[in-house]
Parts: C-alpha cells; structure tokens; sequence
C-alpha cells in the first residue's frame, strides 16, 4: 500500500511541477492544483498510513489525528489561493491581452501567430 | 497569564474585520481614523510586550491547550522587537498613504491590518505548522496589496509573485509534512530537542525536510537563485505597499535563523547547522549580483529594490557567521536597513511625482517643485544606506565587520560588504545626480507633497541617528537577546513536560 500511495503522490507532484513550468497561465493554474492535491496526500501519510485503526481513541493501532487537522487546513487555504489565482489569471489576459505569464507573448510565438493571421485574411 | 503577547496579532485582525462592516467602512475618513488609531494602539502593545521580554520571554499559550498539541505564542526579546519595528515601519507607511495612495482602489486599510497580523503572528508564533499559517495570511494580503491602484505593470509582477510564492507554499507542506513524518512534532522548541536522537535513517529524512525549508525562506528572503521576482514587484507596488514590504523578506531571514541555526544548531546532534554551509556562498553571491543590479537600474525604484536584495544578503552573512557579535551587528543592521529602505520607497514616489513624465528614470528631465527637501532626505538616506559615518548604516556594517574573526571569514565577509557599499555608493551618487542636477529648462511642476507625506519619510529617516545616539544601548540589548535566544527552549521544556 505505501509503494502505491507513495507511487501516486509522486506521479502527481511530477505532473504539477512539469505544468506550473509552462508558459501559459491556465497549465501553470492546473499545475499548482496538483501540487496542493499531492502535498495534502503526504500530508496525510506523515502520520504513517493505518488500515482499519480508530479515529482517535481505542484499543491497539488508532490513526494519528493531528495530520488530517493540517490536511484540512491546507486544503483550507489551497482553496483560497486557487480561487484568487484563477481571478488574477483572468484580470492578467485582460490587462495585457495575452496569457502568457510573462505578460507578453515571446518574439517567435508572436511572428508566427501574426503571420496565421496574414493567411486568414 | 498575561495577554499581552497576542494583541499583536489580535488588534490588526480585529480592526481590519471590523473596517469592513457598516461603522467603520462607512467612509475613507473613518477608516483612516482607525487606522490611524490602531497602529497606534499597536506600538504601545507592542512597546509593552518588549519591555516584558526584556525580564523573561513571554509564552503565550492558546486556549491553555498545553505544548506539544496545542500552540504556543514565543515573545522572546527578538521576536518583540521585530514586532515593534513592523508596527513603527507600517506607521510610516499608513502615514505617508493617508495624502491620498489609500483613495486609489477599494479595502486598503483592511488589507494592510491583515498584512501586519500576519507579519506578526509570523514573529511569533512557536509552532511551525502555524508558522505556514501566518505565512498565508501575510502573503494573500500582499497579493491584494500589490495590485493596490491597479495597471498594467502590477498585473504583469502579480502573476510572478503570486505563482511563485504558491509553488513555494506547496514545498512549505512537504517539508512540514516530513519534518512531522519523522520528528513527531510541530512545536518548535520540541523539535529542538527531539532532533538530536533521530535514528540514522530518519536523519535523512529530517534533512531532506529542514534543507526543503531553506528553499521555501530562500524563496521569502529573496536569496541567490530565487531572488528574481522582488526587483520587479517591488519597484511597481504603490509607494506605502512597497515600503511595508521592506520588512517581508525580513520574516524570511528571521525564519531561517529561527529553523536553521537554533531548532537546528548547536544541539541538533548530527544535524546541527546542516544548512549554512548553502547558506556560505548564497547570501554572498546575492550580495554581489544585487550590487551589479543597482548599478545597472535604470530607474530609482529597481535601484532601491536592489538594495533590499543587498540588505537580505547581508543579514543572511550575519546569521551564518554564527557567533555573538554578528548576531548583534545583524539586529542592529536589520532594525537600520528596514527603515530606512522603507523611507527610501516613499521618497522614490514622491521624485517621482514631482519629475512628472520623467518619472523615477535617470533621464533629464523639469525640476523638482521641492527639489531643496527632497534632495536633503535623499542625501541622508544615501548616506545611510552607504554605511558612510556618521549614521547607522556605518556602525551596522563596522560591527559585522568586527564579527568576522577567523582569516577566511574574515576574506570572504570583507571584500564582499566593502565592496558592495562602494557600488551602491556610485550607483546612488549616479542616481542623485542624474535626478537632482540633469535638469531640462522647463519650469517646474507645482505639485507640492503633502506635509503628512514628508513627515511619514521623516520620521521612518529618524531611526537612523537615534540609532547612532542610543547605539550603546541597542547593542547591549541585542546582546541580551542572544543570551535570551540561548535561554529560550529551555523555558518551554516544563511546558511540555506538563503537556505529556
């Protein structure tokens, strides 16, 4: 079980970073939801992962309760920063007419997509 | 127990909640008057809580759920201080924007209070998981902040800052989460001593995390490879955001001294100082790009922002010099520099304003209308910042010169500060010239700045010969609050022993 888990949460947070690394705004957003997704997994497991256990209390092996009140807290504030993320990425292809992160488009993108526009009119 | 250490964090919350509702949102006037008050309120406890610590550190615990579960608030003679100086830093701030840089867009006043609660509760808090807590709070505030007044440009530097700091708030996770995987604890002064018995293959998980840390303060403190966002959002955020801002990345360096040489110095077993090794030759490879990059500002702004990258790199020297005497000539040189930064962003708004077109740029351009004033505060704040004497930024570099005490430290932390005062030295020489003597024919502009905004520069300028005046004693308070530093987790240990 922990070589899945383990597997998935690093699969993902690969992902999340291969897509915040790109240069336009929409996969950079899409990756740092991932990211915040793989670290609340983690989260998750440094309280080591336990089957069947009790919540707080009981008799024997019972789930550590202090990383499910940090996962909900950064799920909290993940939810916050993507929500405002989101709007600043949208406020940004407004203001400057593109979305690129950089705010301009890079000098080749910008001949080529310009030289498109040629050939349709 | 006394309530003291919490109203630091209490009173900006309180007030920027309630300066959204009915009252007090009411009109600009109002809250302005608020504000105004509250900062106020928030020196005096502030200057209170530091006069507690100067007898014993004070903690604070939450809702008396004891340490290890519960949180505990540290106000230890360094964190009290550093709560002082955000407050007196922000009232500047406040100060200077009430001539209208409040007016520009909506909430200023209640994301300013949430800015300083985080700021604060940052500083002193002792639990680490609520340490990424306030880190959110402070950063989401300055989102908003930074596009305070709107444009184009602030757009542009938002994306870069707001991106960044949320990929670093992701790593900020992991390595909490590994820190607790393998410590069993969020409390920092627990931390402290449980690290020491780590089995080996848990140290290198605890190393992982604690070196995952350094990336996530790096990031805040604008360190070597992770500084190219601040000259860029610095230089375009209004005038009283940006000198606000003057102390962020300072909660970044005080996170690392904090994490990387107390919970893991000298008691850390195996793991004791595993990060200031990369600390070595980040902070001086930040210093010298940050000269080359106030050389090579064209405009007072980027310039200026480059001097908080000096600054950061500076205190960083300080922190991994690690002994007594730079630790003293680091918080003498941190209370000096944040100010006056700060008082430098505001000065930066009001040439500019005056020059009209022109703006910040070292271009010609039509005289100042106060030229005379303006220029005798650019020319103390130079000084300053130079480390010329007779003002504090010389004792503050003297004395972390003087802390270097072996031949190779002594090499490296030299020729690195000497060096990069003389470039800032020519690069604002450049930059008083190019502002104050190329002059074009054209008349001057009548636009006046507004007393309560020379006040603001004024009073946040003054720091600096008071530092100079009261030196002896604020060097011997720095020393007190290194043998506090040494004392401090012991104060906690009967706390949790209590706890178990």
């Amino acid at each position: 079980m922990e070589a899945v888990f383990a597997f998935c949460v690093g699969l993902m947070t690969a992902c999340g970073v291969f897509l915040t690394l790109r240069g336009r705004t929409f996969p950079v957003v899409v990756g740092i939801t991932l990211l915040s997704y793989a670290v609340n997994l983690f989260l998750f497991s440094s309280g080591r992962l336990t089957i069947n256990g009790a919540p707080i209390l009981g008799n024997g092996s019972y789930a550590d309760p202090l990383p499910q009140a940090l996962v909900l807290t950064a799920i909290v504030i993940g939810f916050a920063m993507t929500a405002f993320v989101v709007i600043l990425a949208i406020r940004a292809r407004a203001d400057l007419g593109n979305d690129h992160v950089d705010g301009t488009n890079p000098p080749a993108e910008e001949t080529a997509s310009a030289a498109a526009d040629k050939e349709k009119r | 127990m006394s309530h003291l250490p919490i109203l630091p964090i209490l009173i900006p919350l309180l007030m920027g909640t309630l300066m959204l509702l009915p009252p007090l949102g009411g009109g600009i006037r109002r809250q302005r008057t608020t504000s105004v008050i509250s900062l106020l309120v928030l020196i005096v406890a502030a200057f209170l809580l530091l006069q507690q610590s100067l007898i014993q550190s004070q903690i604070y615990v939450l809702g008396d759920w004891r340490p290890p579960f519960g949180i505990i608030l540290v106000a230890d003679r360094l964190s009290a201080l550093l709560v002082l100086l955000t407050s007196v830093l922000a009232f500047g701030a406040l100060l200077y924007s009430l001539a209208g840089d409040d007016n520009k867009g909506k909430y200023f006043h209640s994301l300013f209070m949430y800015q300083l609660m985080g700021i604060n509760g940052a500083f002193l808090t002792g639990d680490i998981f609520n340490l990424f807590v306030f880190f959110e709070v402070l950063l989401i505030a300055s989102y908003a902040l930074l596009i305070h007044g709107g444009g184009k440009q602030k757009t542009q530097a938002s994306v870069h800052y707001v991106t960044l700091n949320l990929i670093g708030s992701a790593f900020f996770l992991f390595a909490l989460g590994i820190l607790y995987g393998t410590l069993g604890t969020l409390n920092m002064a627990d931390m402290a001593v449980r690290v020491a018995d780590l089995s080996p293959s848990m140290r290198i998980l605890a190393q992982a995390g604690v070196l995952l840390l350094l990336l996530v303060f790096g990031l805040k403190t604008a360190m070597l490879p992770l500084h190219f966002w601040l000259p860029r959002t610095y230089s375009v955020a209004s005038a009283p955001v940006a000198a606000l801002f003057a102390i962020m990345t300072k909660v970044g360096i005080y996170a690392i001294f904090r994490i990387h040489t107390v919970v893991f110095g000298a008691g850390a077993g195996e793991l004791a100082f595993v990060a200031v090794p990369w600390i070595w030759p980040l902070a001086i490879g930040t210093i010298v790009v940050a000269s080359i990059g106030a050389l090579a500002a064209p405009t007072l702004r980027l310039l200026i922002a480059n001097l908080v990258l000096i600054s950061a790199g500076t205190l960083l020297l300080a922190i991994v010099l690690l002994n007594p005497q730079a630790f003293i000539a680091g918080l003498y040189y941190l209370v000096h520099t944040t100010l006056v930064t700060g008082a430098l962003f505001l000065l930066a708004d009001l040439i500019a304003t005056q020059r009209g077109q022109a703006s910040d740029r070292f271009v010609v351009s039509r005289p100042m209308a106060q030229a005379p004033i303006l220029g005798a505060l650019f020319l103390v704040a130079a000084v300053t910042v130079v480390g010329l004497p007779p003002l504090s930024g010389f004792i503050g570099k003297a004395l972390l010169l003087q802390a270097a005490d072996t031949v190779v430290t002594m090499a490296w932390v030299w020729s690195t500060i000497l060096l990069s005062s003389l470039a800032v030295m020519v690069a604002l020489s450049r930059a008083g010239t190019n502002l104050f003597w190329h002059l074009s024919g054209s008349k001057p502009s009548d636009e006046k700045a507004a007393p309560v905004q020379l006040a603001a520069i004024i009073l946040l300028l003054l720091a600096s010969p008071l530092l100079v005046i009261f030196g002896g004693s604020a060097t011997e308070f720095a020393a007190g609050a290194v043998a506090q530093m040494e004392a401090i987790y012991p104060d906690v240990q009967p706390l949790l022993e209590g706890g178990r």
